[in-house]
């Protein structure tokens, strides 16, 4: 059981939970996450560990209801538990001095592109920050983003915030402006990791991504996970989640995502005829 | 020679469409009838052919006496889960192949009576629960399968303050996610890990030894021995082309999404699994014979085995053949899968295979399968399922790069005290290799629990 300290709302539909996990956040790195399972009929799904406390105990956890697993936890509260949670899993991205690094981040893809960005920046390096979301109400952790950035862009879908367009359009302009950039960290939907790593191919920037296929029990067990880089057979859980992005077969990784389509779409329909009932 | 009783079982029509049991226990007078076979053998052959050395003439004899609390006792003294051995180890192989009985006719059905047993014993349930206080040093056990579960317990009997530590959400390793619910119902399983339990073990779920709490952690909490049995749950793939294709499983995913996250009641319990009408099976062993029945129970229409070599070299014990072969699972026999096709949308559409022949044994003594040439053809399918065989978990080892490793990943211990390496961390059952069966691993623990009270002492 893993109790909910602190429930904070940072846009609609996504929930920002601290967790009462002392084991976890006592091993926990930028690039590692849990696996996270809300009741017995739960699924488990992984998420990233976006931050950490080491005295506290506690880690934060950032959520977006798009189905029914994540529906089921946005929906407890502060003081409610998660059934079971187990981690932190994966590698732990490599935080080391490397001069400049440009992080992208599109959608809820700054929830692990924080932790990185955060220790990237600790470390000694100089952090230029691209962060996109549909709207500027959509648009997480703002404040936290712009703490840790030495400079930083926005790009929404709609221009309330920042240029109008895809946060690639920014990484593209900013790599034809400046020689400086040492290293890429993408991360965010599958086809936006895809684009940021055609950019970055073209100026020959090393790009590090975070890759989220369907994961059960994130411990190397079920091959669920199993993605092609560099034309290996990996297994995201344990050899990444984050791999180098110009080696990634992101054809596959988008085909295997939408594995549960109909399900899903299933799933969703019954949580939300349950809901309704209660 | 009376005959010997057999379980009586679910009709195949009827079970295919259930998940539960196959098998139904002896009633009391099959039980009787059975027991009284028993010839009470002086030199008891039977109880060598055992790994963990259960009492067996003397249990019998309690049946017959109709003291079933007392033959359950005689068991537990030597076996930690009787419900469970009763129903999954290879008797076959193992305590039945040595009854003198067999020699000529059939032997005593010594499974179906222990299973017998432990089902009176826990339907009989007044027990008392006495919640141990141990004061011994503290253990850590890794890992809650059958060896983890063994030495756990023994050491739990010992005065150990035993700590069971497990990477998922619910111990059991195989016996929890792997082996389906029709062949072993987890409510036994639950049971018998609920008795360990009352022995004073205390159960951490959802800790993974290696990432959560490394060794060196242990140590500093104060742990003074620990077992390492973390199993055989790394997946084989073929390596063949269109293997990530979707509808593409290894069967340990097929089997956990089925037994540990209870797919088949999908929408109820969350978790989704796709059958599709169509689906071809990879290996012959029992994860394969598995997962062919579990597709089967899912729902698929068509379900069938891809093996390369013939029946007589299907590794799976004769009776879930058996079992299979009722429930009309078809048995390709000498065809070997050499590439995946798949569809525009990325899903498997079909199999292509090459016929197959025997030659000269190889150096498992069995004969060699020989692709027949220009034999390729193809099998419509909705899923396939890689059911090959599994490897250690490198995980732990990975973390903790003291503990030395075979090639296979293996963990390397000592032949006799199953120590590893490291001192003071033992390791049994699947992880150091070995005959892969229930049974096998329970003895690891046992030798190791031995080996840990002595390394203890000293
Ligand atoms: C390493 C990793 C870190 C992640 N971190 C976060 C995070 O910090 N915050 C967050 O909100 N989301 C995160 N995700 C994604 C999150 O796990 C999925 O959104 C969630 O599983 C969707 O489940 P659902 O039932 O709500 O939606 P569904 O309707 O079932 O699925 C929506 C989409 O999520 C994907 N998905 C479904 N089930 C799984 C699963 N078991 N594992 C992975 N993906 C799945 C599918 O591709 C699907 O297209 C992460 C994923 C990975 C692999
Ligand atoms: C589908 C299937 C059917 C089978 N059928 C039969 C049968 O009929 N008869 C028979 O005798 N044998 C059968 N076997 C084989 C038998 O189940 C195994 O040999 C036996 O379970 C091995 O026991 P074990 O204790 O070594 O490990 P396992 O049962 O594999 O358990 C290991 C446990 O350790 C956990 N773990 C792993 N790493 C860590 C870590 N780092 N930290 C914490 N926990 C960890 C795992 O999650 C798992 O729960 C079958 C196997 C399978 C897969
Ligand atoms: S534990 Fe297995 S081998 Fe031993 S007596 Fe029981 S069924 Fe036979
Ligand atoms: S060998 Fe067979 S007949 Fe003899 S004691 Fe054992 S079970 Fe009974
Ligand atoms: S999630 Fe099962 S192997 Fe990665």
């Amino acid at each position: 059981m893993a109790k909910i300290l602190d429930k904070r709302d940072l846009a609609p539909e996504i929930d920002l939970f601290t967790i009462d996990a002392p084991l976890v956040a006592q091993k926990a790195q930028p690039g590692h996450f849990v696996i996270v399972r809300a009741s017995e009929t739960g699924e488990r799904i992984p998420l990233t560990i976006v931050d950490y406390n080491r005295d506290e105990g506690t880690i934060d956890l950032v959520i977006q209801a798009v189905g029914c697993s994540t529906i089921e936890l946005c929906n407890l509260e502060q003081g409610d538990e998660f059934l079971d949670l187990l981690g932190p899993l994966g590698e732990p991205i490599e935080i080391k001095e490397i001069g400049t690094v440009v992080c992208v981040a599109g959608g809820l893809g700054v929830a692990p592109v924080y932790p990185k960005a955060k220790y990237l920046k600790e470390a000694g390096n100089k952090i230029i920050s691209i962060v996109g979301a549909q709207t500027e109400e959509m648009l997480i952790m703002k404040d936290e983003m712009e703490e840790v950035s030495d400079e930083i862009y926005f790009a929404t879908d709609d221009g309330t915030l920042g240029e109008k367009g895809f946060v690639t359009n920014i990484l593209d302009s900013l790599l034809d402006e400046r020689d400086e950039v040492d290293e890429v960290v993408a991360v965010g939907p599958a086809v936006m990791m895809k684009a940021a790593c055609e950019v970055t191919t073209e100026y020959d920037i090393d790009t590090i991504v975070s890759l989220n296929p369907i994961m059960i029990d994130g411990t190397g067990m079920c091959g669920g996970c199993r993605v092609t880089v560099d034309g290996e057979r990996l297994f995201a859980c344990v050899d990444g989640p984050a791999f180098d992005g110009h080696a990634v077969d992101f054809e596959e990784l988008m085909m295997r995502q939408s594995h549960y389509e109909d399900e899903e779409e299933e799933a969703e329909h019954k949580c939300n005829l349950d809901r309704e009932v209660e | 020679m009376a005959k010997r009783q057999t379980m009586t079982k679910q009709s195949s029509e009827k079970r295919i469409n259930n998940f539960n049991e196959v098998a139904n226990g002896f009633t009391k007078e099959e039980a009787m009838l059975e027991a009284k076979r028993c010839l009470q053998c002086k030199n008891k052959p039977c109880v060598d052919g055992c790994p963990v050395e259960v009492p067996i003439p003397e249990f019998i004899d309690q049946v017959l006496e109709e003291d079933f609390s007392k033959a359950s006792d005689t068991i537990k003294a030597k076996n930690a889960l009787p419900a469970i051995c009763g129903r999954v180890c290879p008797q076959e192989e193992q305590c039945e192949a040595e009854c003198i009985l067999g020699k000529k006719g059939e032997p005593v059905a010594i499974g179906a009576l222990e299973r017998f047993v432990a089902d009176e014993e826990s339907n009989e349930k007044a027990k008392v629960k006495v919640s141990n206080k141990n004061s011994g040093a503290k253990v850590a056990i890794v890992g809650s399968g059958p060896s983890g579960l063994t030495a756990a317990a023994d050491l739990a009997k010992l005065g150990y303050q035993v700590t069971l530590f497990e990477a998922l959400s619910e111990p059991g390793g195989v016996l929890r996610y792997g082996i389906p619910e029709f062949r072993l119902p987890k409510s036994i399983v639950t049971e018998e890990i609920e008795h360990i339990k009352e022995l004073g073990v205390e159960v951490q779920a959802n800790v993974l030894i290696g990432s959560t709490l490394s060794i060196e952690d242990l140590w500093e909490k104060g742990y003074k021995a620990i077992f390492v049995g973390t199993g055989a749950g790394l997946p084989y793939f073929l390596s063949l082309p269109g293997e990530n294709l979707n509808g593409v499983y290894s069967s340990n995913e097929f089997l956990t999404r089925a037994n540990l996250m209870k797919a088949y009641k999908f929408p109820e319990y969350k978790t989704p699994i796709t059958v599709g009408d169509k689906v071809a099976v990879v290996g012959a062993g029992n994860v394969a014979m598995d997962s062919a029945r579990t597709a089967l129970r899912l729902g698929a229409e068509e379900v069938s085995i891809v093996y390369r070599r013939s029946r007589n070299e299907m590794p799976a014990r004769e009776e879930e053949i058996e079992n299979a072969e009722e429930e009309r699972i078809d048995l390709k026999l000498l065809r070997n899968p050499t590439r995946i096709i798949g569809n525009d949308e990325g899903w498997v559409e079909e199999l292509e295979c090459v016929k197959m022949e025997l030659g000269e044994p190889d150096s498992s003594g069995r004969p060699r399968p020989i692709p027949i040439e220009n034999s390729e053809f193809t099998i419509p399918v909705d899923v396939v399922i890689i059911a090959i065989g599994q490897g250690p978990n490198p995980l732990l080892p990975k973390k903790t790069p003291e503990l030395e490793t075979t090639k296979w990943d293996n963990i390397i211990v000592d032949d006799d005290t199953y120590q590893t390496s490291i001192s003071g961390v033992f390791a049994g059952g699947d992880v150091i290799g070995g005959s892969a069966t229930v049974i096998a691993a329970m003895g690891d623990g046992r030798q190791a629990a031995k080996s840990i009270h002595k390394y203890l002492q000293e």
